[in-house]
């Protein structure tokens, strides 16, 4: 499925680059380096001259520390090069999401009076539905996304996601959001509430009493009420939606699969891959991160005489290593085939954590040299 | 310590830790090593509410040399001698909800209303209660467990989900027991706040690598666990660690290039090179992996059980051997530690 090209914006007001800026968004599997990745193409964009901004997800601390977004509430924050550097020409900016934040921000902008939004903000409900919602957090980083390509102040916008393993369900999020909307549950609760009530199927008021034992009558109030309150709001928030998709599936936006050399990682890594081509989507870039260096063997005759000795330990332990890279290599080739088209980059795991702007460096130059294929 | 003594300390053993750090990993040889030792080990993948885990849950199986993916009912992973056996099983919210109200009088519709999203209503209404059915069924086993049922593990090993999550997952029926004012929900909820509290019934496993963030937050989320779920702590098992070689510590190859000549050989300088960069890259690696576990010691006055890094890319049936053979010996050399 091809979306149509995205309509002309007449809000979004003066993108620099004809079209609105570059979008790349980097999926893959827990703890592969996504949040690393995205935080290392943003800094290669400063250094290219562009206006960079990355959106990162939970970092760890160090590196949130070191883009400064620790502390930072919801807006995007320039980052200084570090003392001593030569910098970069272009701006590298940094904004952790805040999934709750943004969700607020958009009932704010949808609500059509200040009463509403208040109200919905301060119903229990609602804050359960950002918190305990499956896909909230992906949505919101999609949202966060759009609201800053809107801005036109970025020609650069690289999105880390969380870790993705089911699907694609940063893509699935928006229409999560309004499944859960359009649940005939709810539908029937924002009538109201007195006729909705009765007019539900046995089988809804059953689940509604089992809600109500479980924390009491005031949830379901709340729910009838959060929903009640919702009403008028979903349009705003169902068309966003769809242009968030259609930003996604634009031409401008890329994707980067994230995986490590391991054959679990590769294994889920290329079953999103599979589930980005049913959107009609492809991943243009494969990084695989984490790689042990390879090395020359030695001979077979000086590994047979130095296996014991002053040197075995030196021995051995090249020999493991290279038995690692070996099998890495394999994982390497198994992605390189699965993915003929994308580009592939191999980032080696580096002697320190990836937690300051140096090392964001040295991973940024790793990602400047295509690596041969096969 | 015994094997046997360390796995008779509880029932439930609840396995957690950073993203990727190796839990399920941890989950195959602890239960893998309880097997050997003739114990019937169940391992329970759990999802949360906010999580949906499917292409994941073959991993455990494939450490065993198996590939199905794991699902509801019970699979036989391994057996043991005298009896000893590693089971596995994945457990889901939506499936406990199902389950839930069957046992409540809604069988007919149970099914219909979680196909048509009625998880997301509960979990939107109220948040802990997915969670917190999924730990009502690891109750229920556990139960069985103490029993001695027909058919019932002697040892359930919990494949928690990751650090943040575990933590929302584990406090879940604290929150319901102060939400809920009564009913069958409000005993379950109690039911499990008994089984997490009773360090003979259930404690936890905390996995790290050794590396900086993962111990940072390894020795925050101890505390999260024992102040917000109240749950004992058992062991910090450091996973993936470099087996420590002797090398040396200068690398000239001036030097090695002579030792190697007391040996009849001449090396290459590609050979001498590779020897030096491979023996640095392995001497700071083992440095600072080390300063970690000093760290972690010092942080987190728990008693730290190790297993090797495998020289591999894919962890199967072989890995399983070489760390099950790794963590007997640990366990046998490990000292429990009263706690102050
Ligand atoms: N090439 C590398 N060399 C060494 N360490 C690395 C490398 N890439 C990432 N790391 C480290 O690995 C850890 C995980 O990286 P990162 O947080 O980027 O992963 P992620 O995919 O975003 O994880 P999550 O799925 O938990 O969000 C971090 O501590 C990071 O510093
Ligand atoms: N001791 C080890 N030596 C080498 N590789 C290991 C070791 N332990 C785990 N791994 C590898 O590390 C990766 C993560 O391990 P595992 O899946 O057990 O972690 P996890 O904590 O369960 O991850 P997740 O948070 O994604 O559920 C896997 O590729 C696994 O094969
Ligand atoms: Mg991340
Ligand atoms: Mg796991």
């Amino acid at each position: 499925m091809t979306m149509p090209p995205q309509p002309a914006d007449t809000e979004g007001t003066g993108s620099s680059s004809p079209g609105g800026p570059d979008v790349v968004v980097c999926v893959g599997p827990g703890g592969v380096g996504k949040t690393t990745t995205s935080a290392a193409l943003a800094l290669q964009g400063a250094k290219r001259g562009r206006r960079a901004c990355v959106v990162t997800i939970d970092p760890a601390r160090r590196l949130a520390d070191a883009l400064g977004t620790g502390h930072l509430g919801n807006e995007p924050h320039l980052v200084n090069p570090p003392a001593g550097s030569s910098g970069w020409p272009g701006e590298l900016w940094a904004v952790m999401l805040d999934a709750q934040g943004t969700f607020d921000h958009l009932v704010d902008r949808y609500a059509t009076s200040g009463a509403q939004a208040e109200a919905i903000l301060s119903n229990p409900v609602y804050r359960n539905i950002s918190a305990a919602l499956s896909g909230t957090q992906e949505y919101m980083a999609v949202e966060k996304l759009y609201e800053l390509e809107e801005s036109g102040r970025w020609d650069l916008i690289i999105v880390d996601t969380p870790p993705a393993r089911h699907a694609l369900d940063f893509m699935e999020a928006p229409r999560h959001l309004m499944r859960l909307l359009d649940n005939r549950v709810f539908r029937l609760l924002m009538a109201p509430t007195k006729v909705g009530l009765r007019a539900l199927e046995v089988g809804t008021q059953v689940l509604l009493r089992t809600v109500a034992k479980v924390a009491g009558g005031e949830v379901v109030a709340d729910t009838v009420e959060f929903f009640t309150e919702f009403e008028g709001m979903e349009d705003g928030f169902r068309a966003r939606a769809k242009r968030a998709d259609e930003l996604l599936h634009s031409r401008k936006t890329e994707f980067a699969l994230v995986c490590s050399p391991r054959r679990d990682t590769v294994e889920e890594a290329l079953y999103l891959s599979a589930q980005l081509a049913k959107e009609g989507l492809e991943a243009t870039r494969v990084v695989v991160n984490r790689c042990y260096p390879r090395y020359a063997p030695l001979s077979a005759g000086a590994q047979n005489r130095l296996a014991d000795g002053p040197l075995a330990p030196l021995v051995a332990n090249l020999e493991q290593l290279e038995l690692v890279s070996a099998k890495e290599e394999e994982q390497l080739v198994r992605v390189s085939a699965a993915l003929p088209k994308a580009v592939l980059y191999r980032v080696p795991f580096l002697a320190r954590e990836v937690a300051e702007l140096e090392a964001l460096e040295e991973v940024a130059c790793y990602l400047e040299t295509e690596e041969a294929r096969e | 310590m015994e094997p046997l003594s360390f796995f008779s300390q509880t029932r439930v053993l609840i396995v957690t830790g950073k993203g990727g750090t190796g839990k399920t990993t941890v989950c195959g040889v602890m239960a893998n090593l309880a097997a050997r030792e003739g114990l019937r080990a169940l391992v329970v993948q759990v999802a949360t509410a906010s999580d949906r885990l499917e292409p994941e849950t073959a991993n455990l199986s494939h450490l065993f040399g198996r590939d199905e993916v794991l699902g509801y009912d019970e699979m036989a992973l391994v057996t043991g001698p005298s009896g000893g056996e590693v089971r596995a099983r994945a457990l889901r919210p939506d499936t406990a909800l199902v389950e839930y109200l069957h046992l409540h009088g809604m069988r007919r519709l149970s099914r219909r209303l979680v196909s048509t999203g009625a998880l997301d209503v509960v979990a939107t209404a109220v948040p802990g209660m997915p969670d917190m059915l999924v730990l009502g069924k690891v109750k229920q086993m556990e139960r069985a467990a103490a029993a001695g049922s027909p058919g019932a593990p002697e040892l359930i090993f919990l494949d928690a989900p990751a650090a943040g999550h575990a933590i929302r997952f584990l406090q879940s029926p604290h929150g319901l027991l102060e939400a809920a004012s009564g009913g069958p929900v409000r005993s379950q909820a109690q039911e499990v706040v008994d089984m997490l509290s009773d360090p003979d019934r259930c404690q936890a496993v905390l996995v790290t690598t050794p590396e900086e963030t993962p111990v940072s937050e390894t020795v925050e989320t101890a505390q999260l666990l024992e102040d917000r779920a109240g749950i004992k702590l058992c062991a910090v098992v450091v996973n993936a660690r470099l087996p420590v070689l002797p090398l040396p510590e200068h690398l000239e190859s001036a030097a090695l290039s002579e030792l190697a000549a007391g040996a009849g050989v001449t090396l290459a300088p590609s050979e001498l090179e590779s020897l030096i960069v491979a023996g640095k890259l392995r001497l700071e690696r083992q440095g600072a992996q080390a300063a970690q576990v000093v760290r972690l010691a010092e942080e987190l006055p728990l008693p730290q059980l190790e297993l090797p890094f495998c020289f591999s890319a894919d962890l199967g049936p072989d890995q399983l051997s070489t760390l099950t053979d790794a963590l007997g010996r640990s366990v046998a050399g490990w000292q429990p530690v009263e706690l102050p």
